[in-house]
């Protein structure tokens, strides 16, 4: 019998547990999680969670009814410290809190942890991340303090921008500081951030782009021992920007520690095929975690680490049916979303290489689109308040279809109506 | 603090006057599944949590994906409304072509002691 151990109690290790499952595997499955909760989701913990209108159980992936069900054994709260494969390919895996689990087969769905500011002063109280529960369950009630009037956001990322709409919503002063010359600059075209630049600016947030951050600084410890509170963010330039609570996020790092133990080999990312198999040929990865093959579009090359919903199920999928010897690969298209305040942003497709974009509607009037091309070819769109275009765009890059750029750019014809098969035009 | 879980939230409720909802999902190939809610849990939720096929909620309820699009049964479509504006675009682009008795499930939250009937379509992606 085999005993299929997955390290990671997070979105991806549930789809792989949940997909192994429907393929038909009745053999032993161990799921674990070093988080004290049961597995939920991420991505409201910067929205619905810190605007208060989640509570735990609104998270949460699956009932315990669902993982006694199908078999699967949940530990929660425990961390899997060394792992090693024997010769014969089985191994075993060690925890802090004193377990020995033995498995034949393993996925690793370790994820991300959040990358902290190297600077002095992030100890001071007041200075939050925003990465798990733990930490919402921390910044949710602190947001609302009432002695809270400043709050300063590092880092003008999804989760920054997110968290600064809340913070904004709820009547605080807030200054968002990026380090880079625009907002989400990793993901985004220019024209994409500019748009959030405006609309940032135009609910209220200050925005310092290429700030330079030198230290947090707080006051003086008000009894021994205890660490002062956060009193503002000093800049380069001298100026210190005041600030009652600091919410820092500047990304995540992919945890290959196990993936490490293991010799596998790692570039930003544990480095997995097409079919999400490590450079073992067995462990399988996937997830925040895994660095694959840019599956999109196709024949660009390069390696890509996606963090998101849809890229953990997807790749949980295709690892667990590696693990059963059934491997297919990465087909599907990546999307992404983000909603600050009231403007819903889906990004459908990877832009990496784009050479040409299309900007559909105007910007100012919050309801409008980026579209991405390469060599002619739509390959992804960013769609602000445009969900019908966005699902448009979605189902032509599934079916390997296109829009051509003039018509992208024609507000006047729905979307869907412009979308083209090249295949059918060169026959 | 920990966070609890849904079905044992629903049954530490009965004090809390609400009695749980009863769902039934009919696949695509006719097989049903019937699920009891906690009243204010949505349809998807109720459905993800306990593994309901056909039904995915990639966004997990925030109107961003439209894979848990729904055919409301007649017998059920007072209890539930109509769609919002946004709710109504993302139905625009559903992967099997929206009808009349179309919603997204994560935009229907459960009343106290209903009973609900929704079918699935055959493919949400």
């Amino acid at each position: 019998m085999d005993t299929t151990l997955i390290v990671g109690a997070c979105q991806a290790g549930v789809q792989l547990a949940s997909v192994m499952r429907d393929l038909g595997d009745t053999d032993s499955i161990i799921l674990i999680g070093e988080e004290a909760h049961r597995p939920y989701q991420r991505p409201p913990l910067s929205k619905g969670w810190l605007k208060s209108e989640l509570t735990p159980d609104d998270v949460i992936l699956r009932s315990r009814e669902w993982f006694a069900g199908r078999g699967i054994e949940l530990i929660s709260g425990d961390r899997v410290v060394t792992v090693h494969r024997d010769p014969d390919g089985s191994g075993t895996a060690t925890t802090l809190g004193g377990r020995v689990i033995r498995f034949t087969r393993l996925a690793l769905t370790t994820g991300a942890s959040v990358r902290r500011l190297t600077v002095a002063g992030t100890d001071y109280r007041g200075v939050h991340y925003l990465r798990d529960a733990d930490d919402a369950l921390t910044l949710e009630p602190a947001l609302r303090e009432p002695d809270v009037d400043h709050v300063v956001v590092i880092g003008g990322g999804f989760i920054g921008l997110e968290t600064a709409a809340v913070a904004r919503q709820l009547g605080k002063s807030v200054t968002v500081l990026e380090a880079g010359p625009r907002l989400v600059g990793r993901v985004v075209a220019e024209e994409t951030s500019a748009f959030y630049l405006a609309a940032h600016r135009r609910r209220g947030t200050e925005v310092v782009l290429d700030a330079r951050i030198t230290r947090i600084v707080g006051d003086d410890a008000s009894a021994a021992g205890q660490k002062g509170s956060v009193t503002g963010v000093e800049l380069a330039d001298g100026r210190i920007v005041p600030a009652d609570l600091v919410v820092v996020g500047i990304g995540v790092v992919p945890r290959v520690e196990l993936a490490d133990q293991l010799g596998l080999e790692i570039d930003n990312g544990i480095v997995v095929d097409a079919t999400c198999r490590a450079s073992d040929g067995r462990t399988v990865a996937a997830g925040d975690c895994a660095s694959m093959p840019n599956p999109y579009p196709l024949g660009l090359g390069g390696r890509v680490r996606l963090e998101s919903v849809n890229n953990a199920l997807e790749q949980a999928k295709i690892a667990a049916a590696t693990l059963l010897g059934r491997p297919e690969p990465y087909v599907s298209v990546p999307w992404f979303w983000s909603d600050q305040a009231d403007l819903k942003l889906q990004i459908a497709g990877l832009s990496t290489g784009y050479d040409e974009v299309v900007v559909r509607g105007e910007p100012d009037s919050e309801k409008f689109g980026v579209l991405y091309y390469r060599d002619g070819r739509l390959i992804a769109a960013d769609m602000v308040n445009r969900p019908a275009e966005f699902m448009a765009v979605r189902h032509a890059l599934m079916k390997g279809h296109t829009i051509p750029p003039d018509a992208a750019a024609d507000v006047d014809v729905p979307l869907k109506q412009s979308v083209i098969d090249p295949a059918a035009l060169a026959a | 603090m920990t966070i609890t879980d849904p079905m044992t939230a629903s049954a530490d409720a009965a004090n809390q006057e609400q009695t749980v909802s009863r769902v039934v999902y009919t696949a695509d190939d006719g097989t049903v599944t019937e699920i009891d809610g906690r009243p204010g849990d949505s349809i998807m939720e109720t459905a993800v949590r306990n593994g309901v096929p056909g039904i995915i909620g990639e966004c997990g309820g925030s109107l961003s994906c439209a894979t848990c699009h729904v055919f409301v049964a007649a017998e059920t479509l007072a209890l539930v409304g109509t769609p919002g504006d946004l709710e109504d675009e993302m139905l625009d682009g559903t992967a099997v072509e929206r009808e009349e008795n179309s919603r997204l499930s994560c935009q229907i939250k459960l009343q106290s002691g209903c009973r609900y009937h929704v079918t699935t379509p055959s493919e949400q992606i």
